[in-house]
């Protein structure tokens, strides 16, 4: 019978941690929706097609969760009782924030130039850096289990994920 | 998002946006992120013998209610001592700009970044704000 308390690994069958086989993950979660999907209990009474709904919608959540590397550490970190994003906490190291604020200096300046190929540059040392921190999460939280480190990593990774994501704008704007 | 008049008026009109030389004497300068948003924030302040701030300045990467939170900062420290800067409060800042409850975080910022420009401050001229310390790092010019 289905759990509601049961993680989103355990929901899926999958062993807690942050690598990942996504061919299984994409399996468990098709063999799952098919247990649960609304449309067959199209002809079930009201509250077991409310129970289906509610158990696709967790599915689907838990499913959405692991799928994506930064949700999958942050859902890990807050199992062990860790709030990675928390808006409090706002001190970076410095190295980290002063290499931000360059790239981010760089995507201005490409931005104003219209230059395809800074950007190109940029994006490419971004996706670098974004490959480092999840080769470290994996370390972190499956090897070392640190996981306030792993949240330091994490944090990281926000940042450049976010700039990544301003990069992959400013080509819209270029046309 | 619906972005209050005094946000705005920041947003579109940001003051004191730039920086000074971080290695000059007088200068601090505070450095910080929001994990939360990605926001990078960096606020500098001037500070002169008598350990007035006569001139800050800023440059964020983030969303309007960031940019108004260290634009307004900017504005407020001017003219004060450093302690008056230390004690100001993110709600303050909230208060001022009307930030709803998802972007009082971006207040927190900017209240983390002028402290931290203290504190970088203090930390260079050895936790005082004299002059001799002031001299010490701006030898007079031999003509």
């Amino acid at each position: 019978m289905l759990d509601f308390s049961r993680n989103h690994f355990e929901l899926l069958g999958l062993p807690v941690s942050y690598a990942l086989d996504s061919a299984r993950l994409d399996q468990a979660y098709r063999d799952l929706q098919a247990e649960v999907h609304p449309d067959k209990f199209a002809h079930a009474f009201d509250a077991e097609q409310r129970l289906s709904m509610q158990w696709a919608t967790r599915v689907n959540e838990a499913y959405q969760t692991l799928r994506h590397p930064f949700d999958r550490a942050n859902y890990l970190l807050q199992l062990q009782g860790i709030h990675a994003m928390d808006a409090n906490n706002t001190s970076m190291p410095m190295d980290f924030l002063v290499r931000q604020m360059a790239w981010r200096e760089q995507l201005e300046a490409a931005k104003a130039a219209q230059d395809a190929a800074a950007l190109d540059r940029l994006e490419k040392t971004l996706n670098t850096e974004v490959r480092e921190f999840q080769a470290l999460l994996a370390e972190e939280i499956d090897q070392q289990r640190n996981y306030p480190l792993a949240a330091d990593t994490l944090r990281k990774l926000r940042f450049t994920d976010k700039l990544l994501a301003d990069v992959g704008a400013a080509y819209e704007e270029l046309g | 998002m619906a972005y209050s008049e005094q946000v705005l008026d920041h947003y579109e009109n940001p003051r004191n946006v730039g920086g000074f030389d971080k290695n000059e004497g007088g200068v601090g300068t505070g450095m910080v992120g929001a994990p939360a948003c990605g926001d990078v924030m960096k606020l500098q302040i001037k500070v002169n013998d008598q350990g007035i701030i006569e001139d800050a300045k800023f440059k964020t990467y983030g969303c309007g209610s960031a940019i108004a939170s260290s634009s307004l900062v900017t504005e407020w420290v001017k003219g004060k001592t450093l302690d008056e800067a230390m004690n100001l409060r993110n709600t303050q800042i909230a208060e001022e700009l009307a930030l709803p409850p998802v972007k009082i975080h971006c207040s927190i910022l900017a209240e983390d970044a002028i402290k931290a420009a203290v504190a970088d401050y203090k930390q260079k001229h050895g936790n005082m704000a004299g002059s001799e310390e002031y001299t010490a790092c701006n030898p007079p010019v031999a003509s």
